[in-house]
């Protein structure tokens, strides 16, 4: 008999004992997908419906993810909430860069998606996905909390399973 | 400002320097016009004789043909307001220049930042003229009549 996670016998033997049979990886993406650290990154209007999902009407910390980081070297999540303008851009890039593997971006509110209401403005960049490789889009001008927490759970499944979704780098 | 009062400074002034403000007429505000080349000596005359003692404000607009620097000082302790326009023809390229209020009042120095970053007007003898609210190396100036919005790709 081979112990093995798919041999179904072994796992409910193993389990009854309290023994669980998982790979690296399975077991990493699981702790991973429950304990987002997010960078605070609120650029305009999003950023209080940010805040008022972390706060306790709309409690973000049920989920795991209330530990917002404000340096980008202990976050592994980007919520880009609010519009881009061109003085900015070179700023998140090299926020970006400094956030360490494994990382996520989340595009908050139709600015970060796509420009949003001041899109043809002089000074607004054209949504995150022009140079941030976003994993989820949460669409809103503010989304509602619970959009994004909707969002963040999105976030939870990608995580846990990163192959089921093809990932288009830079829109 | 009551009319009797913007006479009064009008009338005092003319007298020192030569005829240089002329009143407009204008229901709502008391509002002069000047030359760019008096701007500074009628400011310092208003800070130092008149009281006033607040730049509130500091704009300009673009006609076609011109741009209109806007100044607003205030009294603050006589409650009164004054609006100063200044006309400034465009060269060639569509620039024009102006002296710079920094010396006279310290608030000046960041929003004459802001009207040459947006205009494009420059303020000679301003200590940092440089862009303030846009990138560094942003070309043109946006809010001018003649800016050409980019094309959404």
């Amino acid at each position: 008999m081979e112990i093995n996670k798919d041999n179904e016998q072994v796992q409910e033997e193993l389990a009854s004992q309290g023994v669980i049979l998982t790979s690296v990886e399975k077991f990493f993406n699981y702790a991973r997908a429950r304990s987002i650290w997010p960078m605070t990154f609120g650029l305009a209007c999003c950023a209080i419906e940010m805040m008022a999902t972390a706060g306790g009407r709309f409690d973000l910390a049920r989920f795991g993810y209330e530990a917002f980081r404000a340096s980008p070297r202990q976050a592994d999540l980007m919520i880009v909430a609010g519009t881009i303008t061109k003085k900015m851009q070179p700023l998140i890039e090299r926020l970006w860069d400094q956030m360490p593997e494994p990382k996520w971006v989340l595009a908050m509110g139709s600015c970060a998606i796509s420009g949003g209401p001041f899109v043809d403005s002089y000074s607004v960049v054209e949504g995150a996905d022009t140079f941030l490789p976003v994993d989820v889009y949460v669409p809103g001008c503010p989304p509602r909390p619970e959009a994004l927490i909707y969002g963040m759970l999105q976030l939870r499944d990608k995580i846990q399973n990163p192959s089921i979704v093809k990932v288009k780098r830079n829109g | 400002m009551d009319k009797g009062f913007l006479t009064k400074l009008v009338g005092e002034l003319n007298a020192k320097y030569g005829d240089f403000i002329e009143v407009l007429d204008d229901e709502l505000n008391a509002s002069v016009k000047l030359e760019a080349n008096n701007i500074v000596k009628f400011m310092d005359e208003l800070k130092d004789n008149y009281g006033f003692d607040l730049l509130e404000n500091l704009t300009a607009v673009d006609y076609q043909d011109k741009f209109v620097a806007v100044y607003s000082p205030v009294s603050t302790a006589d409650n009164r307001q004054l609006l100063v326009k200044v006309d400034l023809p465009k060269d060639s390229n569509g620039d024009a220049e102006i002296p710079s209020l920094t010396g006279v009042w310290k608030a000046a120095d960041v929003q004459e930042r802001e009207v040459y970053d947006l205009m494009g007007i420059k303020y000679k003898n301003h200590p940092t003229l440089k862009r303030i609210l846009l990138a560094d190396d942003f070309e043109g100036h946006p809010l001018r009549k003649d800016y050409q919005m980019k094309k959404r790709v």
